[in-house]
């Protein structure tokens, strides 16, 4: 083209313009319909799952009515389905793995964006990153053979001195007794789960709050430490406001994933179908274990009767992070302060 | 601050410089043209020894002084001490984690206790926060480290013989000693698995991307919404969902095809969104320069979006993997057990190594224990070379734009 404009022998008779397309170029309209289609078909896929384990809800109500969700006991023999026991359990689980995780990924969080030498940041950010690669069956088995005595010790400590807490009673057990069978009665407990499943969180919460601490604007930081305020001060009153949203979402993220977290927590807990208000005593179930332990000798009925578990987790979790991005987006992330 | 930056630049005239600070300000005309104060002060830098040297330097800011090293060192070593003497001898409390606990509850005690003595409360809060907040990170990078550590110590056990990377445990007694059988079949259903989920979800998550952020429209928010939600959908429900719709409704076998589909329902939706961002960061000039100069669409998607998205769009995927091939609920639900080495993924059951870690923990057998923490090591060995190839693309990628 450019040799033929600056060339010697460019030729005059070539004045026909060329063509203009208007719409679409073929290519293009080829382009559009086919992006469009994988949107639609991937649409379909993951917007179907949703679809599929609402309308198994249907017949499995229709089945043992409403006390699916009242019922404990999870006994297909004798037509006791329900799924009150799991739910409880599954709450539970969340429960302790938020309250434990929360702080500690804040407390990570911070450190990695505020404290850290910036050489070692990057290095830091990637073992978060590691951390929420490792695969669930690995926290598991980690958690029952290497942290699990550690944990039972302590949570024994606390059933002997604050007892006098509902949650943290152990149910007849005498923990000044000569012999204590500890793994009779403090392995496998709720607590133990949840702290396995901190783990799993802990990385997921942590990128999100560290992604906003790092955008606290240079402008409002510079401004508070130019005022006199000591690094906790900006970090108290600069890095925090600003990456509220984050801290929120954050939390709201690593819940989702605290509720829906199946193998860690089948490996650990010691299954038992009760509501088990006893956070440090031994035996529990959640959903998702649920599945995992019961789908190999469903009847089609009772596969049903799992999909509409499935399907109370999964309404659960998609709340949960509905929410969760609610806050992400209308925090004040990106939005820097002009100077 | 103003009467020490004068006073220094005067400095080289006047040798004295205590009497050329007193000067300073009884000069009638204080305000002088800086660009002579500039030039007088370059020509001659104060060297050490000269006088007037020690006004020049700027107070260090961040350094720490004695006075915070020693309130650190004592307070720790302080409540290691007081620890020592009182826990497991006059309470009665025993066991490592409560130790530690302890230690740290008693240090953060002393340290304030002990900046209270000499310091405003501000700089006591910052320290205690300074304190809680490594002591924290030191917590999760410990726990990292230890189950990192921990799988690999525990795996050396059954990685050490060269059978359990050759054999399989076809005509292996499940108690038989390390030194017969291996994982080799488990091996060979991952990478079959994940080959099967990689080739289903890489197209369609980078198309779902490109659709999102090349064409847009109120489809595409749509999808988007949908693509979002669904990155945290429980594991369990991919695997049970492929079970009931292709296992039990059209009466696919359980094989490492069917695993491989619910590993990809699962990982199409997290391909998708990093794939996502990784597209949206793409600087619009680019392609506002590719429509510019005449091309497609279609062309300024492939030649110039794709190209310059590559080592995110590798990253992504990469990541993506990672995540797939450690998940253990959709491969247990979709392939089904065996233990002989199966090639053929449309048929029969096939093993992978997150369910051989899990019947190793079902069965209770010592040796099977042992071996489910050697293919542990193995599958972590993955996820970290996977992990490090991820972070050397990224890199190139950062180094190249």
């Amino acid at each position: 083209m450019s040799a033929a404009i600056s060339g010697p022998g460019a030729q005059p008779e070539a004045r026909t313009p060329r063509r203009i397309y208007r719409g679409l170029m073929p290519s293009d309209r080829a382009f559009f319909w086919l992006s469009r289609s994988i949107g639609a078909l991937v649409l379909a896929i993951t917007g179907g799952i949703g679809l599929f384990l609402l309308l198994q809800l249907i017949p499995t109500l229709r089945a043992y009515g409403l006390h699916f969700f009242t019922q404990a006991n999870w006994d297909p023999e004798t037509g006791q389905i329900g799924v009150a026991g799991a739910l409880v359990g599954t709450i539970e689980v969340a429960g302790v793995a938020i309250v434990v995780s929360v702080p500690l990924a804040f407390l990570t969080a911070l450190y990695i964006s505020e404290y850290a030498p910036s050489g070692i940041k990057s290095g830091l950010v990637s073992i978060i990153d590691l951390m929420a690669a490792i695969p669930s069956i690995i926290y598991g088995f980690w958690g029952f053979w290497f942290f699990q005595p550690h944990a039972a010790a302590v949570t024994r400590w606390i059933s002997t001195y604050l007892s006098w807490i509902p949650i943290f009673k152990v149910p007849d057990s005498n923990p000044h007794a000569a012999v204590v069978y500890v793994a009779d009665r403090y392995y496998g407990s709720v607590a133990i789960a949840g702290l396995v499943v901190a783990m799993m969180v802990i990385p997921m919460a942590c990128a999100v709050m560290r992604g906003v601490f790092a955008q606290a604007p240079a402008g409002e930081r510079e401004g508070a430490l130019a005022l006199g305020a000591t690094r906790w001060g900006v970090i108290r009153s600069v890095v925090v406001p600003f990456g509220r949203g984050g801290i929120i979402g954050g939390t709201m993220l690593g819940l989702g994933r605290a509720l829906g977290e199946t193998m860690a927590v089948l490996v650990v807990i010691s299954v038992k179908f009760e509501i088990n208000w006893h956070l440090l005593f031994t035996g529990t179930i959640t959903i998702s274990s649920l599945i995992a332990d019961r789908w190999s000798e469903a009847t089609p009925g009772q596969l049903e009767a799992l999909l509409a578990a499935g399907c109370v987790l999964f309404a659960i979790t998609m709340a949960v992070n509905f929410v969760a991005a609610t806050f992400v987006t209308r925090s004040r992330s990106g939005a820097a302060t002009e100077i | 601050m103003s009467s020490t930056l004068s006073g220094s630049a005067e400095s080289p005239a006047a040798p004295g410089s205590s009497s050329s600070l007193q000067t300073v300000p009884s000069q009638p005309q204080p305000v002088e043209p800086p660009a002579e104060q500039a030039q007088a002060a370059q020509p001659q830098p104060i060297r050490p020894g000269q006088a007037g040297y020690g006004l020049k330097r700027p107070r260090a800011v961040t350094a720490w002084t004695a006075d915070d090293w020693l309130a650190l060192v004592g307070s720790l070593a302080g409540a290691l001490g007081l620890v020592w003497v009182s826990y497991d001898r006059l309470l009665p409390f025993s066991g490592p984690v409560g130790f530690f606990i302890c230690w740290y509850a008693v240090f953060l005690l002393i340290y304030a206790a002990v900046s209270a003595m000499a310091h405003p409360r501000q700089i006591v809060v910052d320290r205690v926060a300074a304190a809680v907040v490594h002591g924290g990170a030191a917590i999760v990078f410990a726990a990292v480290l230890t189950t990192v550590v921990y799988t690999f110590i525990r795996g050396w056990a059954a990685d050490h013989h060269l059978n359990f990377w050759t054999q399989t445990m076809a005509s292996t007694d499940p108690t038989a000693p390390l030194n017969q059988g291996g994982m080799v079949h488990a091996m060979i259903g991952t990478l079959w698995e994940i080959a099967i989920a990689v080739v289903v979800s890489l197209p369609l998550g980078v198309g779902t991307a490109v659709f999102i952020t090349e064409v847009s429209g109120r489809f595409a928010r749509i999808v988007r919404t949908v693509v979002e939600a669904m990155t945290a959908m429980p594991d369990i429900l991919a695997g049970l969902f492929i079970y009931t719709v292709l296992i039990v409704r059209l009466g696919v076998q359980q094989s490492g095809f069917a695993a491989g589909v619910a590993l990809s329902v699962m990982m199409l939706p997290i391909i998708a969104r990093s794939a996502e961002v990784q597209l949206r960061v793409v600087p619009g000039g680019l392609r506002e320069a590719s429509l510019a100069l005449g091309a497609s669409r279609w062309r300024t998607v492939w030649r110039v979006v794709l190209p310059t998205a590559k080592s995110g769009l590798a990253t992504a995927l990469i990541l993506g993997i990672a995540r797939g091939i450690g998940e253990t609920a959709p491969v247990l639900i979709a392939s089904g057990e065996s233990n002989y080495l199966n090639l053929n993924p449309f048929h029969e059951p096939m093993n992978s190594l997150p369910l051989f870690i899990y019947q190793g923990i079902q069965s209770g057998l010592n040796e099977m224990i042992l071996r489910a923490w050697g293919a542990a090591s193995v599958l972590l060995a993955l996820i970290l070379i996977l992990f490090v190839t991820a972070r050397l693309l990224a890199r190139s990628g950062t180094g190249r734009s």
